[in-house]
């Protein structure tokens, strides 16, 4: 048998025809963006620690979209519009997030309707005042303020104040070349922390590295941060 | 010829279609067992026992040796995944600590398996109406999965605290699914639950020490005494972790209640000590070697009187490949080895026979090297269950030395050390190679070798074959042991004031491993209590409990790196820091002329793999209950840190 070609291209102009039915969903475009911040100001965080759930009700389906805050404290989306709740879970973050009666994290309602920024507003256990670093003969050098934003039943004291210094942005438990650990109860000021730590080693070289002071608090787990700083030799 | 096929074929077609409808559909399939015929038959009903019994939970397990060596008691020596092991510095919420012995994500904290329990209550519904049986086996084989689920029960507990508690098959009838949709019972009532049905059985399961696996009435005990002392410490030392607990008590034991559980688990364990449950005793066969008469509770199954529960195994039917992936790797049965390196942390937390504790003497006061002419000199006049847990430098297994040594240090301080396991180079002032480290290493960041200084010791078989891929091991997984029985109660009586009775208790267990001079009620203090129960238990799985139950893993994991100083002070304090696993190199000491020439020095080392400082979160104290699971349920309130 021959195959002939006008056979071939009438089958494929056919198959064409058939099966180039617009099949896909429209994909979502609505941007929500946006900050946890204290009075305005942004909080800063561990990379992949403090989580937090958003949820659109109405749909039969329970479970949340979970997410992580970036190390700014920051959060993305790219959602459908519509109405939304945003939850942090009881114990993430080094802050106080408003809790119902029954004991269950209260949520934010956003209403998304096209690109939104929305910052929201959190009481953090400590701020991190006045934060400077500097390089020399070797060491680095980091101090802050401590200010104690919250106060009575859900006050938590300073477990330890660390300076960490990394080879790269990430200036935190999680990725650092040295620390500087100082205990709460060691610290007599709050007004007055001072860490250093001499830089070991770096393989390869390089003539900078990056420092950053975080906070842990006794009984939660995520500690808080200063922005992260570039000291270059 | 065609003819002829035709017509055969056609008389096949008619022989074989010509059968009436309904027969032709009605055809039994040969491969599945209905539940009428399962219980008709006596053997098919312990053989459905059996798979129950299989389907335990057991962490850590032998069949993956990832989960033995966790919480820096020991360092994983696998190429391609000392990041996942030593650079990552949190447990997932669910236990994800690094992938599996192939790779893929695991979660070791999961055990939720509503399916096992489903079966458990179908197994004693349907036991129960059977008829094969005659009352006493019937009455025995349902018993026996009552235990089962009640120490499943435990085992849900202990991960999650409290748990939907179903106690029947449940049956959808396609209409409303709410019905099938249970809440979380308290932390409390589970803990209730175990104690009582512990109670109940114990009556009804036999009081026999010979058996080992299947449940007896000294599992019962032996379980409700171990329940009861989790709910009391829970109890109390929960207190001072207020945010991991839910206002429903799903998660958490209000403190009034310890004194309660205390005093049950106190009586539960001496019901066991006093004979109660059959002739249970401290394994003491090999009174001559102490060191292998430790390691010996754990391979010996002939009249061995210290095990009470254990997941068995037998060759050719179901074996595991434990010794094999962790056997020394110079002269091993197969081309494999070393994957657990017991840390310096553990080694010197055994305490010295005179009952204190000391890092291991590598230097004099002066900073100068210990000169040793035997590499065990170092580890001598110490707890004996050192040499039963950990294969040290010097030692033998399997009648056979392990050549564990870094390198070669020179006068001035040079170390000469090779990058492969034997490597040979020549020395100074020689014209011939000759070896400069150990055929088991420790080489850094090379697997199979025992990059810590240590091989582990306790569960692997001495038995012949046992290292090979197609013999592999029969030990078996020893659950529940006399010498547990004795520090529950030793614990339960410290904790309700009774030291004395704590410190009695608490020599028995030492006066086996060589500490023969006795505590006194005035030595029992927390710090104690939790030592012994590491160092005894040291690879078994109660160390990771302890840990959670005390309260007391978020300040030895606190994410700040161990220093060397914190390493080597305060040995003796519960909640030290190790955040990281160290280890001890043995080194040669070459100094041809110098009385020192051949002896051995050793040196406190970190593996440069050893990237991350360990950080246990308060989330960590209960697993995660995963969102599917959530999905499903509504009624499941969440985790404390979820």
């Amino acid at each position: 048998m021959k195959i002939k070609f006008q056979y071939i291209l009438s089958f494929a102009l056919i198959a064409s025809a058939v099966s180039c039915k617009k099949d896909n969903f429209e994909e979502p475009k609505a941007a929500l963006t946006g900050r946890i911040v204290y009075q305005g100001e942004p909080l800063n965080f561990e990379y992949n620690k403090v989580s937090y759930e958003l949820y659109q009700p109405g749909f039969g389906k329970t479970g949340p979209i979970s997410s992580i805050f970036t190390p700014e404290g920051a959060f993305s989306h790219l959602l459908f519009d519509g109405n939304y709740k945003m939850v942090v879970p009881l114990g993430q973050g080094p802050f106080v997030w408003k809790q119902t009666a029954d004991g269950k994290p209260d949520s934010v309602a956003i209403s998304l309707k096209g690109n939104t920024s929305l910052d929201i507003e959190v009481m953090p256990y400590f701020m991190i005042r006045t934060p400077a670093f500097a390089y020399s003969g070797g060491k680095v050098s980091g101090t802050c303020k401590l200010e104690q934003i919250v106060t009575g039943a859900n006050a938590r004291t300073v477990e330890r104040v660390t300076l960490y210094i990394s080879k790269t942005r990430f200036a935190d438990s999680q990725t650092n070349v040295a620390t500087a650990n100082v205990a709460g109860l060691a610290i007599p000021d709050l007004n007055n922390v001072s860490l250093n730590v001499t830089v070991p080693a770096l393989v390869p070289a390089q003539n900078y590295v990056f420092a950053s002071i975080g906070v842990k608090f006794s009984g939660a787990d995520d500690m808080i941060f200063s922005p992260v700083v570039k000291l270059t030799f | 010829m065609k003819k002829f096929i035709i017509a055969i074929s056609a008389l096949f077609i008619f022989g074989a279609g010509c059968k009436s409808d309904s027969d032709y559909l009605d055809i039994k399939p040969t491969q599945v067992l209905s539940t009428e015929l399962a219980f008709s038959d006596p053997a098919q009903v312990l053989s459905i026992l059996a798979d129950l019994y299989n389907r335990q939970y057991d962490y850590p397990r032998l069949t993956e040796w990832v989960t033995l060596g966790d919480f820096n008691e020991a360092f994983y020596s696998q190429n391609d995944q000392y990041n996942n092991y030593h650079g990552n510095s949190t447990w997932d919420f669910r236990g994800y600590k690094g992938p599996d012995f192939e790779g893929r994500p695991a979660y070791f904290w999961t055990p939720w398996d509503y399916k096992y329990i489903r079966e458990l209550n179908l197994f004693m519904e349907r036991c129960a109406a059977g008829t094969a049986l005659d009352e006493p086996t019937k009455a025995l084989y349902i018993a026996e999965a009552r235990f089962l689920r009640a120490s499943y029960y435990f085992t849900l507990t202990q991960y999650y605290g409290g748990v939907p508690l179903i106690l029947s098959s449940l049956e959808f009838n396609g209409g409303d699914v709410t019905a099938l949709q249970f809440p979380r019972k308290k932390e409390s009532e589970m803990y209730d639950f175990v104690i009582k049905e512990s109670e109940e059985l114990k009556v009804l399961l036999p009081a026999n020490a010979n058996t080992k696996a299947r449940a007896t009435k000294g599992a019962a005990l032996a379980m409700e005494a171990r329940a009861a002392l989790y709910a009391a410490s829970i109890a109390k030392y929960g207190a001072t972790t207020p945010s991991v607990s839910l206002s429903g008590g799903e998660v958490g034991i209000p403190a009034g209640m310890a004194n309660g559980y205390y005093t049950t688990a106190l009586r539960a364990a001496e019901e066991i000590i006093t004979g109660g449950a059959g002739a249970y005793s401290l394994y003491k066969k090999q009174p001559a070697n102490l060191s292998e008469n430790f390691a010996a509770i754990f391979y010996d199954k002939t009249q061995n009187n210290e095990v009470i529960w254990a997941d068995d195994y037998a060759l050719k039917f179901k074996r595991h490949g434990f010794t094999q992936v962790n056997q020394p790797r110079f002269g091993a049965e197969e081309e494999e080895g070393g994957r657990i390196n017991p840390s310096l942390n553990l080694v010197q937390s055994f305490e010295k026979l005179d009952n204190t504790f000391e890092p291991l003497a590598t230097n004099d006061i002066n900073g100068n090297f210990i000169y040793y002419t035997n590499q065990q000199d170092i580890f001598a006049g110490r707890d004996a269950r050192l040499g039963g847990t950990v294969i040290i430098p010097g030692s033998s297994f399997k009648s056979r030395p392990v050549d564990i040594w870094a390198g070669v240090q020179l006068a001035d301080g040079t170390v000469i050390s090779g990058s492969e396991r034997g490597a040979q180079k020549v020395l100074p002032g020689k014209t011939v190679p000759e070896q400069v480290v150990g055929f088991d290493g420790p080489i850094s960041g090379i697997e199979h070798s025992a990059q810590t200084g240590f091989y582990i010791r306790k569960y692997q078989d001495p038995a012949i074959g046992s290292g090979q891929r197609g013999v592999g091991s029969a030990v078996w997984r020893v659950r529940y042991r006399f010498a547990e029985v004795l520090l529950n109660a030793a614990e339960a009586a410290f904790e309700l004031g009774q030291t004395a009775l704590a410190a009695n208790y608490m020599n028995e267990v030492r006066s086996r491993a060589g500490l023969t001079v006795p505590l006194t009620a005035g030595d029992i203090n927390f710090d104690r209590v939790v030592h012994e129960r590491r160092v005894e238990f040291a690879f078994e799985g109660e160390y990771f409990f302890d840990l959670k139950r005390f309260r007391i893993a978020h300040k030895i994991f606190d994410g700040v790196a161990l220093s060397k100083a914190d390493l080597l002070s305060n040995l003796s304090k519960a909640t030290k820091r190790s955040t990281q696993p160290y280890g001890l190199l043995p080194y040669k000491f070459y100094a041809p002329g110098s009385p020192n020439n051949g002896k051995w020095i050793f040196k406190v080392d970190l593996s440069n793999k050893v990237t991350a400082s360990d950080n246990w979160q308060l989330g960590n104290y209960y697993s995660q209950i995963e969102a599917d699971i959530l999905t499903k349920n509504p009624k499941l309130v969440k985790q404390p840190n979820q």
